[in-house]
């Protein structure tokens, strides 16, 4: 565990019990009145979010440390596979259909869209990842290319969804939806998303060599000994587990992916394979301190985490954008 | 011996080599020269097992390196491109420490071998980003030596170094070839050829058209046959240098 673990691992430990005790209704760690309802509300309502965004964003984190290692950019991002717009279709059928009142319906519909994503992604641009004829790049810039289209045709339907929604209610479910949240998540939501996440993490830790081995370039990469193929494989079926299953119980939350990587870099050597686990554990602190705080915030509706995030994440982009341009990234 | 027997290579439907049969051996520092667009930089790819041939074979010691799995080939074969462009701000010793990636190990003293031959132990703590183009082709080549393989192979090495940037690192690649190992380098520079490798390949049109020591395969008539050049060596041997024939 290198020291940029060690940091996040010990925020995250702070973090957890201001989490539990944080919200519309402030649970005193040393009151004794109302001892009933507080184990209720801790043991059903704030441990399983808690657990739920330590999930979500240790995934995303994970994630997107894995695709800007792969991608050799400090602006990719977990969405540009394509694969959580397509798990986000998924759910959206599932509203639209009217299968979401089972607890079982939007994750089983959102996983059936990341899985579909992984079957494009592979079909569509699987074949061309440097089979030792492609010209250098030219596999990764395609794979990227294919993922961008998935993910536009993903967001084009689920606008269609939207507009032709069978019923007003349906369609205010789909977008309150999709801008991310774990409010009213419970275990069952915890069961779905940790084991998915902690297998795609695993996953994605197989290919932290290979994504070192990149930083000289791909066909660098090669020359060490860096199967193209098994390193896609890894990375789609390790992002599909950890975007997909996040989307899959919490809807679209983004930025954590692109933001994350960023704070736990300038702490580790750079390299990719340095990164993974702090920016798992980064993205667990950053998803758990957003939604203690949007809990608290003085609205009359609660937040949503996803937005609350993307008001984080876009003025962070915009700030990284204008540091390339001057040449410190 | 490593070896490419009748070798055709295609990219991007492209045929780039064409029946290429060369031989290479340890111990010596071997030029591929040719023209732009003669197949120079495909045929140390392929030598490296990372091009596909679509005819012949690569061999080392008689075994096809396509057959290899890619790790221990990597073992074997190291391979410098041309442009390497690092995604990250990664310091010197990390760099060099990536080519022990095909044997899982830190190989601490393989790695403090390398840093040490390249003369890189004042760099050790330096961020890529800030490294001279002639650091950076020395911790390039680093890296290719912790991997300790017994084949170095090189992509225009030498190419936006300047002079005596040059001449240090051809130094370095004589010193890689007298420890045993064997050095193909791809060059422009003919008088670099002549100079420094032990044999030379000239390529022409994705074609082998001359073979031998830098004398016998860089004569006049190649020269003008390959390059459309009048030219002369002048000089002694080890010292030549090539002037073109003004019209």
């Amino acid at each position: 565990m290198n020291r940029a673990a060690v940091i996040f691992a010990a925020l995250l430990v702070v973090l957890v019990p201001i989490s539990l005790l944080a919200g519309r209704v402030w649970i005193s760690p040393i009151g004794a009145e109302g001892t009933a309802n507080a184990a209720l509300i801790l043991m059903e309502l704030r441990l399983p979010r808690a657990v739920l965004a330590i999930v979500i964003g240790a995934g995303l984190g994970a994630a997107g440390a894995a695709m800007q290692g792969y991608l050799r950019n400090p602006l990719a991002d977990p969405g540009l596979f394509g694969i959580a717009p397509m798990a986000a279709l998924g759910a959206v059928a599932s509203f639209w259909f009217g299968l979401a009142s089972s607890s079982w319906g939007v994750p089983v519909f959102a996983l059936a869209g990341a899985a579909l994503a992984m079957a494009l992604l592979a079909a569509i641009a699987g074949r061309s990842v440097s089979d030792g004829r492609a010209g250098a790049g030219g596999g990764i810039a395609l794979f990227t290319l294919a993922g961008l289209m998935i993910a536009s045709l993903a967001g084009a339907l689920t606008a269609l969804a939207i507009t032709m929604a069978p019923s007003a209610f349906a369609m205010s479910q789909i977008v309150m939806w999709l801008n991310g949240a774990i409010t009213d998540r419970s275990w069952a939501e915890v069961w779905i998303a940790a084991p998915l996440t902690l297998a795609g993490i695993a996953v994605l830790m197989l290919a932290s060599r290979s994504l070192d081995a990149l930083t000289l370039g791909e066909e660098a990469a090669r020359s060490l000994g860096v199967d193209p193929r098994r390193l896609l494989f890894l990375l789609v079926v390790g992002t599909a587990l950890t975007v997909g299953s996040g989307v899959a119980v919490a809807g679209i939350i983004g930025f954590v992916g692109l933001i994350v990587p960023h704070l736990v870099r300038p702490l580790t050597d750079r390299l990719p394979s340095s990164l993974l686990l702090p920016s798992a554990l980064a993205g667990a602190c950053l998803v758990l301190l957003a939604d203690s705080v949007v809990r608290v915030l003085p609205l009359v509706t609660e937040l949503r985490l996803g937005i609350a995030l993307s008001l984080i994440g876009a003025p962070f982009f915009l700030w990284l954008l204008i540091r390339m341009r001057k040449g410190r990234l | 011996m490593l070896e490419a027997n009748n070798l055709s290579i295609e990219r991007g439907g492209r045929r780039v080599l064409s029946d290429v049969s060369a031989a290479f051996a340890a111990g010596e520092i071997t030029a591929i020269v040719g023209p732009n667009g003669a197949g120079k930089s495909s045929l140390v790819l392929a030598l490296a097992g990372l091009l596909d041939p679509v005819g012949g074979a690569v061999t080392l010691d008689g075994r096809s390196i396509h057959a290899l799995p890619p790790r221990e080939r990597a073992r074997m074969l190291g391979y410098l491109p041309q442009d390497t462009d690092i995604a990250w701000d990664v310091a010197v010793e990390q760099l060099v420490a990536l080519g022990r990636l095909p044997h899982g190990d830190r190989g601490r003293d393989e790695v403090e071998a390398a840093i040490s031959m390249l003369a890189l132990e004042d760099l050790r703590h330096r961020p890529a980003s800030r490294l001279s183009g002639g650091e950076k082709a020395r911790v390039l080549l680093a890296r290719v030596l912790a991997g300790t393989p017994e084949w170095v192979l090189a992509d225009e090495p030498l190419a936006a170094l300047d002079l005596a940037h040059a001449k240090a690192l051809t130094e370095h690649f004589r010193e890689i070839a007298d420890s045993g190992s064997g050095v193909v380098l791809v060059v422009h520079d003919l008088a670099v050829a002549m100079n420094c490798a032990d044999r030379v390949i000239v390529l022409s049109d994705g074609k082998c058209v001359a073979t031998g020591t830098p004398a016998d395969a860089l004569t006049q008539e190649i020269i003008k046959r390959v390059w459309g050049v009048d030219a002369d060596w002048l000089g002694k041997p080890g010292q030549h240098a090539l002037v073109i024939r003004r019209p």
